[in-house]
């Protein structure tokens, strides 16, 4: 009974498409948001469990919140615009490099012409940014290919763009400061004068960034460009006839997304990793983000933060569980229990329920509102 | 200044490694031909029937048999793993996604590919397992033409005669059988198909099937070349540029798209890989795949696509 | 029976021919479409009724001949660029978006009408809002117009035949088109669900004034609804004029018992 819209009467359109137009979702949200803003910063102050040591903040929450942020990324173009990536990795990459670029200085010698581009370092948030917008500007290049191909060759196309970004971070010293391992370090992150350090201080920068973006996305998936984009995804042909273009409808969702997936790599390079390599955004991660988006929920915001929590959770349970009963496991069975769970999961979800746990969060929540009868 | 020898050289094993390619491409037709499925597990295929081969040999060969014994046993092995493996995906993937939409099929494949990984090496361990069904030693051609001649590797050349037997029995296959005409019907409208009184489920597993004995024979030419290990996965990847630079539904489109890959990356790698900091086989594929899209979508041998409301 | 409007000429068709390989599906048509009429394009399956529509509105060009719309003539144009024009559409085989709801697929229909950039449209506030809420009074209001406020946050895939097709003559009047190409609104629809469509065809061109050319195959709805009928056969046009002229017509009544050629 305590989940009911009877009486909630919306008496503008504005209520009605507000995000959530019921109003126990409103009070449940701002409960998770007071917690995740006020309470896990108070727990971790105060050494209170699971807060007591800093691993559950390092380890789970700060990877979590931006794998979730890149989630929402990859969701946007393939939940919402129906157009298939292989490559968020390298996105997530181009972001990361190019904010360390922009965070140390860029300098372009360009000999042949007689003069040089120089810009001097610049401070982490705008570097942060820019590594988005440079991820955004090659997400259209490499986008522009979908104009004219669909899905599966699309497919192709952006591990065209996985594996050649790979190679350039690889290969081209120019990208890791000539750094002779090819392993670079972020710069100290100061934020507006403040300095983030500990794994409270990281956890709260990202969270901050996350919870920024998922508005911004949930706004721009609601408007009239996501409605475009949707159009795009269900049926092009149709889309096409009711005035909706698909060159501006596509790049302007592999712009959205790739700025996205990129302040996540920055995110992830620079907030979580600290120092890295070419190999942190390798294929897997791309292969990664698409499943907690297929877990999640295609189409789906909230789908975005639940597919990278049980992604990133279960092969921490599979690893606990075994160890508590008494029979651990080796790395390397958990390794392959975690893919066949995966991929089994993935081809169930894909035949019984398309949209994911998100949307049997929905269907719970149809069940809770008409308790305790069954229709 | 480079000598004709070396580029005919350099020629030569690269049109041999895109037979490779195109053994693993081969695969990927036989099912988008005919279920219009995009199979992302295609080189977890091979990787699996590579395992299912090596370990079962190296069992047999402990347990005292012949080696000609445990050759025949051992495949007969691997190829009743990829029956079950393609009834399994039939019932139970596939299957229950008839008539659901490409991209859906697609990424129920790469659930699929997840499955067949973590399951192979759970089974058959995650080792490097040598396997020597070829001879790998080389012969040296127009020595008396070329100073010091032309290398070439036996193993290719087993490659490119095993890949020429499968094309040609696959022909017979679709063109005289009961079957493969069943199967062309199939690719063409599955539903009218269905409506002739076609078992559509039968016909998919035949080709499952067909996959992955496709798999099996990549896997034993692979699995002498580099070992049977799970890296296989990612050169089996190099498959989708083939396709695309073939088409997709092309099987001779197959061959030539491995054969142009795979001289076009050796050649790139060696003349133009030098100046440019070297390593780019291993994205050569690709970007000549995005540029034939760019071109000429349907890919060099396929057919033009239509569409209609 | 309704006499023929005698309005200015709104869209021409001048020769057109369309093939592909080798089958003509239309050959050397002409016809036009004046200003506030119903114009229903009838004749057997195969005809090249579905092509002709497709010529109309940008999604097959033509081997030969132009069209003329609103006194522009064009050799070849993209379906975005006849919808901004003022062409809507709909679908023999319902062309809804799935995954959206009724409201949703109407409100896409706006997607021209709709000018915020995507920087207004993240941040939903102030003009940006406004404008959402403006044209949803607008889609409201076609809601209301078509009977289908009870289901106006389903999915359209969970939507009947019937009230899909509802929901797609929704989303081709929220584009406020000058001329509106109907292809077989009644298809697989029972008396009840016809009367309805006929009843909603017609106040959308008695109230809107919209423009509108259908194709349909149930002879009675085309013979009450339309002004006048174009009859194409094997992708040629054999009669044009009133109903009552194309019922009499010789060859109509051949091509529709089949005579041979």
């Amino acid at each position: 009974m305590l989940y009911r819209e009877a009486g909630q009467f919306k008496t503008t359109y504005a209520e009605d498409m507000a995000i959530f137009p019921i109003r126990q979702d409103r009070i449940a949200l701002a409960i998770l948001l007071g917690i995740a803003f006020i309470g896990v910063p108070l727990l971790a102050d105060f050494d209170i469990w699971p807060f007591g040591s800093d691993y559950l903040l390092r380890a789970i929450l700060l990877p979590f919140l931006i794998l979730a942020l890149a989630a929402i990324g990859v969701n946007i173009l393939v939940g919402y615009c129906g157009q298939i990536t292989l490559g968020s990795g390298a996105f997530m990459a181009i972001g990361a490099y190019s904010a360390y670029k922009f965070g140390t200085g860029v300098h372009i010698p360009l000999a042949w012409l007689g003069f040089a581009i120089s810009i001097p370092p610049l401070p982490v948030p705008t570097s942060i940014l820019l590594g988005g917008l440079m991820a955004a500007i090659a997400g259209i290049l490499f986008g522009i290919p979908s104009l004219r191909i669909k899905g599966l060759y699309l497919a192709v196309a952006t591990l065209a763009a996985q594996f050649f970004f790979d190679w350039v971070f690889l290969r081209v010293p120019w990208f890791t400061n000539y750094a002779p391992s090819g392993s670079v370090n972020a710069p100290a992150l100061n934020f507006f004068g403040l300095h983030v350090g500990t794994p409270i201080e990281r956890y709260l920068l990202c969270l901050i960034f996350v919870t920024v973006f998922a508005v911004l996305a949930k706004n721009l998936v609601r408007g009239n460009l996501g409605r475009q984009w949707m159009a795009i995804r269900d049926m092009d042909i149709a889309a096409e006839l009711i005035g909706i273009r698909p060159l501006y409808a596509k790049l302007t969702a592999f712009a959205v997304s790739s700025f996205i997936i990129g302040v996540a790599g920055a995110l992830w390079a620079f907030v979580y990793l600290g120092s890295w390599e070419p190999l942190a955004f390798s294929i897997d991660r791309s292969l990664q983000l698409l499943f907690m988006v297929i877990i999640g929920g295609l189409g789906s915001i909230m789908g975005s933060f639940v597919g990278a929590a049980f992604i990133l959770i279960l092969p921490i349970m599979l690893n606990l569980i075994p160890t508590q009963l008494g029979v651990p496991l080796s790395t390397e069975t958990i390794t392959h229990l975690e893919f066949i769970i995966f991929g089994s999961l993935i081809c169930y979800l894909l035949i019984k329920e398309p949209h994911g746990f998100a949307r049997l969060i929905s269907i719970g929540k149809e069940k809770l509102r008409l308790w305790p009868f069954p229709y | 200044m480079i000598a004709l020898g070396q580029v005919l050289e350099v020629l030569i094993g690269g049109l041999m490694s895109g037979v490779l390619y195109s053994l693993v491409a081969l695969g990927f037709v036989l099912i988008f031909k005919a279920s219009g499925v995009f199979n992302f597990a295609q080189g977890a295929m091979v990787l699996l029937a590579g395992l299912a081969l090596v370990r079962s040999l190296d069992l047999l060969v402990a347990r005292g048999f012949s080696p000609w014994t445990a050759v025949i046993l051992g495949i007969g092995f691997a190829a009743a793993i990829m029956a079950i493996t393609a009834w399994l995906i039939q019932r139970f993937v596939v299957g229950p996604l008839v008539n659901q939409g490409a991209l859906t099929l697609f990424m129920s494949t790469i659930g699929v590919t997840f499955v067949l990984e973590g399951a192979a090496q759970m089974i058959f361990g995650s080792d490097v397992y040598p396997l020597r069904l070829f001879p790998t030693d080389v012969w040296l051609l127009f020595e008396s033409h070329f100073p010091g001649g032309i290398l070439v590797n036996k193993l290719d050349v087993w490659g490119a005669v095993i890949a020429g037997i499968l094309v040609a029995s696959l022909a017979i296959f679709f063109q005289q059988t009961k079957t493969g005409r069943a199967l062309r019907a199939v690719a063409d409208d599955h539903l009218a198909a269905q409506s002739v009184g076609i078992p559509i489920s039968w016909i998919w597993f035949v080709v499952w099937l067909a996959a992955g004995l496709v798999a099996l024979v990549a896997a034993t030419v692979w699995g002498t070349k580099l070992g049977v290990q799970f890296s296989i996965t990612f050169l089996a990847l190099k498959a989708l540029p083939v396709l695309i630079i073939g088409g997709l539904t092309s099987v001779p489109g197959a061959i030539v798209g491995g054969l142009i890959v795979g001289a076009g990356e050796k050649i790139a790698e060696v003349f133009l890989g030098s100046h440019i900091g070297g390593g780019i086989e291993y994205w050569f594929a690709y970007v000549l795949a995005l540029a034939v899209l760019l071109v000429r979508p349907q890919g060099l041998f396929g057919e033009r696509i239509i569409e209609r409301i | 029976m309704r006499m023929p409007d005698t309005g200015e000429i709104l869209l021409q068709v001048e020769g057109v021919s369309l093939a592909f390989g080798g089958v003509k599906a239309l050959r050397n048509v002409s016809f036009d479409i004046r200003k506030g009429e119903i114009r229903a394009i009838i004749g057997p399956n195969g005809a090249g009724k579905t092509s002709m529509l497709n010529v109309i509105n940008g999604f097959y060009h033509p081997n030969h001949g132009a069209i003329t719309f609103k006194g522009r003539t064009r050799a070849e144009m993209q379906p975005f660029e006849a919808a901004r024009g003022g062409i809507a559409r709909t679908f023999q085989n319902v062309a809804l978006f799935k995954g959206m709801s009724a409201l949703d697929n109407i409100m896409a229909g706006r997607t021209l009408k709709m000018r915020r950039g995507l920087l207004w449209q993240m941040l939903r506030y102030g003009p940006a809002l406004a404008e959402e809420i403006e044209h949803r009074h607008r889609v409201e209001e076609i809601i209301d117009f078509l009977e289908i406020d009870a289901i106006r946050k389903v999915p359209v895939a969970r939507l009947p035949y019937g009230l899909q097709k509802r929901v797609e003559l929704g989303r081709a009047l929220a584009m406020e088109p000058d001329l509106l190409l109907l292809d077989e609104p009644m298809a697989g629809m029972n008396l009840e669900e016809k009367e309805d469509m006929s009843r909603f065809i017609i106040d959308v061109n008695l109230h809107y004034g919209t423009t509108i050319a259908l194709i349909e195959h149930d002879m009675a709805v085309v013979m009450d609804l339309s002004h006048r009928v174009v009859v194409l056969d094997h992708g040629v046009k054999i009669a044009d004029g009133t109903p009552d002229e194309v019922k009499k017509n010789q060859g109509v009544i051949d091509a529709y018992l089949g005579v041979a050629h």
